[in-house]
C-alpha cells in the first residue's frame, strides 16, 4: 500500500505540472511544434525546467544502495540504437504532431470531460493493444 | 489555428513540478517516470507491477483536478477533428511502445540521465511532430 500511495502521490504531482504549464493543451503544444506558425516556445521551458530538475537530483539518489520502497534501482537496460527506437518514435512523432497530445497530459486532460481526449485516449489504448499483439507474435517465434 | 500566449515562468514551475514527480518515483521506487510505459502497465501489467503504475496514472487526472479547485480553469484546445484525433492517438499508442518511450521517459528522464539512445529518439520525435504539425496546419 505504501509502494501504491508513493506512486498516485507522484503521479498527482506530475498532473500538477502538466496542468500549471498547460501542455495538457494541445494548441499550446501545436504551437511549440510549428516554429514557422504561431510560435509559442513555453514547452522548450517545461521541458528545461523539468530536466534540468532531474538531472540536479539524480546523482543523489543513485548514490543511495536501493529506493526507499523497493530493493533495487530499474534502471534502463537498453544502451544501443536499433530499428524500432527510431521507427517508433518517428511514428510517435506523426501521431504528436496531428494532435498535439503525448500520453500523460490526456489522461490528466480527462477531468475537462472533453469527448475529443476519450477518443485520443481510446486510439491510444488500441495503439498498446496493436503492438502487445505484435510483441507476443514476434517472442513466439 | 489557435493562438497561445507565452508564459515562460508557468512553464518553468509547472516542468520543476514534473521534475520533482519524476525524481520523487525514483527516489521512492527506483522507477523511470516514463508515461507510455507506465499507462501500458497500467492496462496491461500483472499483480504488484500493475498496481503502482495503476496509481500514477490515477494520480495524473488527480493533479489536474487539484490545479482546477485550487487555480482554475485548464484550457484544452484541440484543433484537430475526431477521426485525425482517433488515429493520432493510435500513433501515438504504438509508436511510443516501438521506441520505449515517450515526451517523459526519453524527453525528461532520457536527457536527465544523458543517455544517447533518448537524445536520438527525442530528435527524432520532434522532426516527425514538427513537420507533420507544419504540413497539417500550413499545406492541407
Amino acid at each position: 500500500m505504501r509502494r501504491e500511495l508513493a506512486a498516485f502521490g507522484c503521479g498527482v504531482l506530475f498532473g500538477l505540472g502538466l496542468t500549471t504549464s498547460q501542455m495538457v493543451n494541445p494548441a499550446k503544444v501545436l504551437n511549440f511544434l510549428d516554429f514557422l506558425g504561431t510560435w509559442d516556445p513555453t514547452l522548450a521551458f517545461v521541458l528545461a525546467g523539468a530536466t534540468g530538475t532531474m538531472a540536479l537530483l539524480r546523482p543523489f539518489i543513485l548514490r543511495r544502495k536501493r529506493p526507499l520502497l523497493d530493493e533495487r534501482f530499474h534502471l534502463p537496460q537498453r544502451k544501443e540504437i536499433d530499428r524500432n527506437l527510431i521507427l517508433g518514435a518517428a511514428i510517435f512523432g506523426v501521431g504528436w504532431g496531428l494532435a498535439g497530445f503525448c500520453p500523460a497530459p490526456p489522461v490528466a486532460a480527462l477531468v475537462t470531460l472533453h469527448p475529443k481526449v476519450v477518443i485520443f485516449l481510446a486510439g491510444m489504448v488500441g495503439g498498446f493493444w496493436l503492438y502487445r499483439r505484435y510483441e507476443i507474435n514476434r517472442s513466439g517465434r | 489555428m489557435e493562438t497561445t500566449e507565452f508564459t515562460p515562468l508557468a512553464g518553468l514551475l509547472g516542468g520543476f513540478l514534473i521534475g520533482v514527480a519524476a525524481t520523487g518515483l525514483l527516489w521512492l521506487l527506483g522507477r523511470v517516470a516514463g508515461a507510455s510505459g507506465i499507462l501500458y502497465g497500467a492496462l496491461f501489467g500483472k499483480g504488484e507491477e500493475r498496481r503502482w503504475r495503476f496509481a500514477f496514472a490515477l494520480g495524473l487526472p488527480t493533479g489536474a483536478l487539484l490545479y482546477k479547485s485550487l487555480i482554475g480553469v485548464i484550457p484544452t484546445t484541440i484543433e484537430a477533428g475526431p477521426l485525425t484525433v482517433a488515429i493520432a492517438g493510435l500513433l501515438v499508442g504504438f509508436g511510443t511502445r516501438l521506441g520505449h518511450g515517450c515526451t517523459s521517459g526519453h524527453g525528461v528522464v532520457g536527457l536527465a540521465s544523458f543517455s544517447k539512445r533518448s537524445a536520438l529518439a527525442v530528435l527524432v520525435f520532434m522532426t516527425t511532430a514538427a513537420v507533420t504539425a507544419y504540413i497539417k496546419r500550413h499545406l492541407l
